[in-house]
């Protein structure tokens, strides 16, 4: 029996796949990759409201790795914020769902990104504006492994960690690969979990595809107490459910042809 | 200047607990007074700028006011991008503060002469860019950002700057402050070198040259109405700014007269399109670099001396071909 979660990243990934083939748009890999990451959150997880995506005490998201908008805005429209039709406007001409995140126009995109880097340091505000005016927000942010590069990363990381801002949970999507080939080759992460531990974080490391351990992951409290941020070091998959996607840099950039959508929306389950 | 903006950001903070300021890690001696009285509405993002832009984003968008404030450099060029998608592109309520504009921290060094932020911050999309001219100023320029709100950019001096306005003025965004009407020459100012602008208009007098001086604290949005009407009403337009020549002051005058088809000469004082290595304290750089009273002065007279010589060699040329 197939859950909510998992019967939403199928459908992302049939989305994610269709967007990025019509629209001709690169980042398909690093949009299935985070599928199942974005499908726990926005079903199970986040405290949303579609019919008001602007409550002020939601939980807040945001897409650091604003280069697999693709799967946030098919997250989005799965979970009810605006409808599905909308989607085919990806990458077109006039369309305000860019191929990166952009909050304009767009119900339940709580920060533009894609310039990598950015998120945190305003994922780690958000979460100390909370806890200042006593609110119960949490927030999220999900992370490219290659974007873990960019130095801001880590200013944000000591930061959250010295405030002990519990109320942050940064994901990371670790499939090892980054533009020019895994990250091991081109800037060592590891020991990465040793990393986040000692800047001040509680660190999980969970199966990334994995729906049930991620839920347990992502789930921390609510409230003003201090305590460690969270760092969710999800193992996934580039180009995960599609076999010849997967692990594969050159879906960094490529979109699928028409043959090769029909082969990989049967390989997702979505014919 | 820094002293007044922080005791008008205090005085704002006391009655507002949505109003944050945050460091990155500068301000010693200068932000005492606000931490020990308002501690939960501090924060010093550490020696990390673009964390402390991305923090005020994150701060802003959950209703908050916030102040970012660092020096010379270092809130604005360091975390440029940041400024701009994270703070503009959201329209968060954020005004960067960078303290030593210009040539203040002069004998630091090429690396705190903070000479291109006027020109970058102009051309980021919804930015406020106010540069007051002295402390009476900064206090008229901090009541608009904290009523208007951002995204903005404040570019302050330093400390001591003389005051010359006698009494409290008023400068909500756009606008320009006359300083004397009714000259043949209108020198332009903005920022902290408005003393140095005024003694020049000085020195001029003396020499029987009738300057008044205007002070532009704000320039984006800048008050074009007041070049267009003064295109038409001087002899001659100068710009004084303790700023690169490129992107600033002079380049928004620049612009406003080309667009109205003005005839009128445009003098544009700035510092060159350089960075300096040579040190010294900020009075010694503006020398070197011909934005003392004297130098200005000077190149003002000259230039419409050799104007005039040119207006009365055409006429005479004019006068043989009838």
């Amino acid at each position: 029996m197939e859950t909510a979660s998992e019967s939403t990243a199928r459908a992302v990934r049939a989305h994610v796949l269709r967007m990025t083939s019509s629209g001709r748009s690169s980042h398909v890999g690093s949009a299935l990759s985070c599928a199942d990451v974005l499908a726990v959150l926005y079903t199970g997880v986040l405290r949303v409201d579609p019919a008001d995506p602007r409550w002020p005490d939601r939980d807040r998201f945001v897409m650091s790795k604003g280069h697999a908008g693709a799967a946030l805005y098919a997250v989005l429209a799965e979970r009810g914020f605006f409808d599905e039709a909308v989607l085919h406007r990806h990458y077109q001409n006039g369309s305000y769902l860019s191929g990166h995140v952009s909050h304009v126009g767009i119900p339940g995109v709580e920060f533009s990104t894609g310039s990598l880097g950015h998120g945190l340091p305003v994922g780690a505000g958000m979460a100390w504006r909370a806890r200042q005016t006593g609110r119960p927000w949490r927030t999220y942010v999900l992370l490219g492994d290659g974007e873990c590069d960019e130095g801001s990363v880590w200013e944000a990381a000591m930061f959250a960690g010295h405030h002990e801002l519990a109320g942050l949970v940064a994901v990371v999507d670790w499939n090892n690969m980054q533009s020019l080939g895994t990250c091991e080759e081109t800037l060592r992460l590891e020991p990465f979990a040793d990393k986040w531990r000692s800047f001040g974080w509680d660190v999980a490391e969970v199966d990334g595809h994995d729906h049930g351990a991620l839920t347990g992951a992502l789930d921390v409290p609510r409230g003003a107490e201090p305590g460690k941020p969270r760092c969710v070091l999800a193992r996934t998959v580039k180009g995960k459910g599609v076999s010849f996607m997967e692990n594969r840099v050159l879906w960094h950039y490529r979109p699928p042809s028409a043959e090769e959508l029909e082969r990989a929306l049967e390989e997702v389950g979505a014919r | 200047m820094r002293n007044r903006f922080f005791a008008g950001l205090l005085t704002a903070a006391l009655v507002d607990p949505d109003l944050v300021l945050i460091t990155a890690d500068l301000g010693f001696g200068a932000v005492d007074e606000f931490v020990a009285a308002r501690p939960g509405q501090f924060l010093n993002a550490g020696v990390a700028e673009q964390n402390m832009a991305g923090l005020a984003a994150g701060i802003a968008l959950g209703g908050a006011r916030v102040f970012t404030y660092s020096i010379a450099n270092f809130p604005t060029l360091r975390c440029l991008e940041q400024i701009r998608n994270d703070i503009c592109y959201h329209r968060a309520d954020v005004t960067v503060v960078a303290v030593g504009g210009g040539l203040a921290y002069g004998a630091l060094g090429m690396s705190h002469h903070a000479t291109e932020d006027l020109a970058v911050m102009r051309a980021l999309p919804g930015m406020a860019v106010a540069a007051p001219g002295d402390p009476a100023e900064t206090a008229a320029v901090l009541d608009d950002l904290l009523t208007a709100g951002g995204p903005a950019y404040l570019r302050l001096g330093k400390t001591g700057e003389p005051a010359v306005h006698a009494a409290a003025v008023h400068a909500p965004r756009g606008t320009s402050i006359p300083l004397g009407e009714g000259g043949e020459v209108l020198l332009c100012s903005t920022g902290a070198i408005l003393d140095v602008t005024c003694r020049a208009a000085e020195l001029l007098g003396r020499d029987g040259i009738r300057a008044d001086v205007r002070s532009f604290p704000w320039l984006d949005p800048f008050d074009t109405a007041a070049i267009r009407e003064a295109a038409t009403r001087y002899a001659a337009i100068a710009t004084v700014e303790e700023h690169s020549i490129v992107g600033g002051l002079g380049s928004a005058v620049a612009e406003v007269l080309a667009e109205a088809a003005a005839a009128v000469p445009l003098i544009r004082i700035a510092l060159p399109a350089q960075s300096s290595s040579v040190v010294g304290d900020q009075d010694y750089l503006r020398g070197a670099f011909g934005l003392d009273p004297e130098s200005i002065s000077r190149r003002i007279s000259t230039h419409l001396q050799e104007r005039q010589t040119r207006l009365e060699a055409h006429r005479g040329l004019a006068s043989q071909v009838r």
